[in-house]
């Protein structure tokens, strides 16, 4: 059983910041946004490095911190050995856990740092992720034009980094209990089709969590996937009612919401670590007129490799859940 | 679920590309940018007065360049993505996969980063090239003496 209820963790605050094509999208209230994907740095690599700084810088300020104050960051992000996290962790005086998931990186992060602070009297955590649209590309797949058209299964990308503050000081975000999920392989080969590797992983660990929690799947107002596109997510639904005989009616994925469908240039909807926080932080938990609701989060993982990929082997997926109670 | 119901699954929520729409559509394509690098050679050939093969060469020359050029600047792909294989199977399309990966990799180091990646695509195509030009040219002095 890998689910557990959490006491008394909340989510404090949040700061992100978003690309080039992700400002075009369907969120126009970001904390900041790139004009290019460069950040007025060197490289894109060091672009990353300076997106995850200033997320952190501007969370520790919103909320007048220091680093002395924060207990624990976790961080995670798609580049290679998460180098982009652990050479931003060396600008602070904070001890780090660098963390691994592929998109579902986040969702870890969040569990990782819930479960440091449950049964603590006190403490502040950071939970920083962020993805590049141009690193990812130069990692898993060809040079950044690499000049042959994309199947419409693809999915984009997102660029930006989202830094979240974890606490024990009660607000209207509480998380209230997480599953961890468990590695599915349902011999997907396709590096392209992400959406139809991690939509078994993720429909998984959903029935996990209503199971081990006892709960009907109607318990949850709002189920938010990570990036399963908007392709993976219709496999997902039907995945739920073939496979384990539940209608999903209150769900939405982060990746097919992000950006406009007239943004061609992102096929199926945006991937990454950065896509579900970007979506929950500036447009769920920024709606206006706020209803009390309960969110089940559910961060999902291509675990793909190039090498792997190129050796034909079958790609596996993972997906861990969180719930948020939000008032 | 088993992994082959799933797979079918899966299939069934793929959407189809459009294979005669993509043929057709890189079959005009790739023949505009041939008209036009015929063109181009029939210029060199009437202004300059360039011999018929060298013309064609200095044609593959400007092609290169200009495909090139598209890329650094950074809208080839976007045209590669709505004209399909009309671009990226000719020259165009070898000039970009090399220029991509040279602007890709060019903070990585000149040895390490630009001169190892910078065959990354085109390699395969220069090694299966020499290969499959090596065979036929036997077939040729088979066939024709």
């Amino acid at each position: 059983m890998a689910s557990k209820k959490l006491n008394n963790v909340y989510i404090k605050d949040s700061f992100s910041i978003a690309g080039p094509v992700e400002k075009k999208g369907s969120i126009k209230n970001y904390d900041l946004v790139m004009d290019d994907y460069y950040y007025h740095e060197k490289t894109f690599e060091q672009s990353e490095i300076k997106m995850q700084k200033v997320v952190i810088d501007n969370l520790l300020n919103q909320n007048k911190l220091i680093n002395s104050e924060i207990d624990l960051l976790v961080a995670g992000d798609l580049s290679n050995q998460i180098s982009v996290s652990s050479y931003t962790a060396s600008n602070y005086t904070i001890p780090f856990f660098g963390i691994y998931s592929a998109c579902a990186s986040f969702v870890q992060g969040l569990i990782v740092g819930s479960e440091y602070l449950d049964n603590k009297r006190k403490g502040n955590v950071i939970c920083v992720t962020s993805s590049h649209n141009l690193n990812a590309e130069k990692q898993f797949r060809f040079p950044i034009e690499y000049g042959a058209p994309k199947p419409t299964t693809t999915t984009f990308t997102a660029t930006g980094a989202v830094a979240c503050l974890l606490t024990k000081e009660e607000t209207k975000v509480k998380v209230e209990s997480y599953t961890i999920g468990r590695v599915i392989d349902m011999g997907c080969r396709d590096a392209s089709h992400m959406g139809a590797v991690m939509a078994p992983a993720a429909a998984n660990v959903i029935v996990d969590h209503l199971n081990e929690l006892n709960r009907e799947i109607n318990y949850y107002d709002l189920i938010l996937t990570g990036d399963l596109g908007c392709i993976g997510s219709k496999i997902l639904i039907e995945f739920l009612k073939q496979a384990f005989g539940l209608k999903m009616k209150q769900h939405m994925d982060a990746g097919c919401e992000l950006y406009l469908k007239s943004q061609e240039e992102t096929y199926a909807g945006a991937s990454g670590p950065v896509a579900l926080p970007l979506y929950l932080f500036n447009k769920i938990l920024k709606q206006k007129n706020r209803k009390k609701q309960k969110i089940l989060i559910v961060g999902t993982g291509s675990l793909h490799n190039p090498f792997f990929v190129n050796q034909k082997l079958t790609i596996p997926g993972v997906a861990h859940a969180i719930s948020l109670e939000v008032n | 679920m088993k992994k082959e119901e799933y797979q079918k699954l899966v299939s069934e929520y793929t959407p189809k590309e459009n294979k005669w729409k993509n043929a057709a559509l890189s079959f005009f394509v790739g023949g505009l940018v041939g008209f036009i690098a015929e063109l181009i050679a029939l210029i060199l050939q009437n202004s300059f007065g360039l011999e018929v093969t060298e013309s064609y060469s200095w044609v593959c020359v400007i092609m290169i360049f200009f495909a090139s050029f598209c890329t650094a600047l950074g809208f080839f792909d976007n045209w590669v993505s709505k004209c399909k294989a009309g671009l990226f199977l000719p020259t165009t399309g070898f000039a970009h996969s090399v220029t991509s990966t040279a602007l890709d990799y060019r903070k990585d180091g000149f040895i390490t980063g630009l001169g190892s990646s910078f065959f990354k695509l085109a390699g395969s195509v220069i090694l299966y090239g020499i290969i499959s030009a090596f065979f036929l040219s036997i077939l040729g002095v088979i066939i024709y003496g």
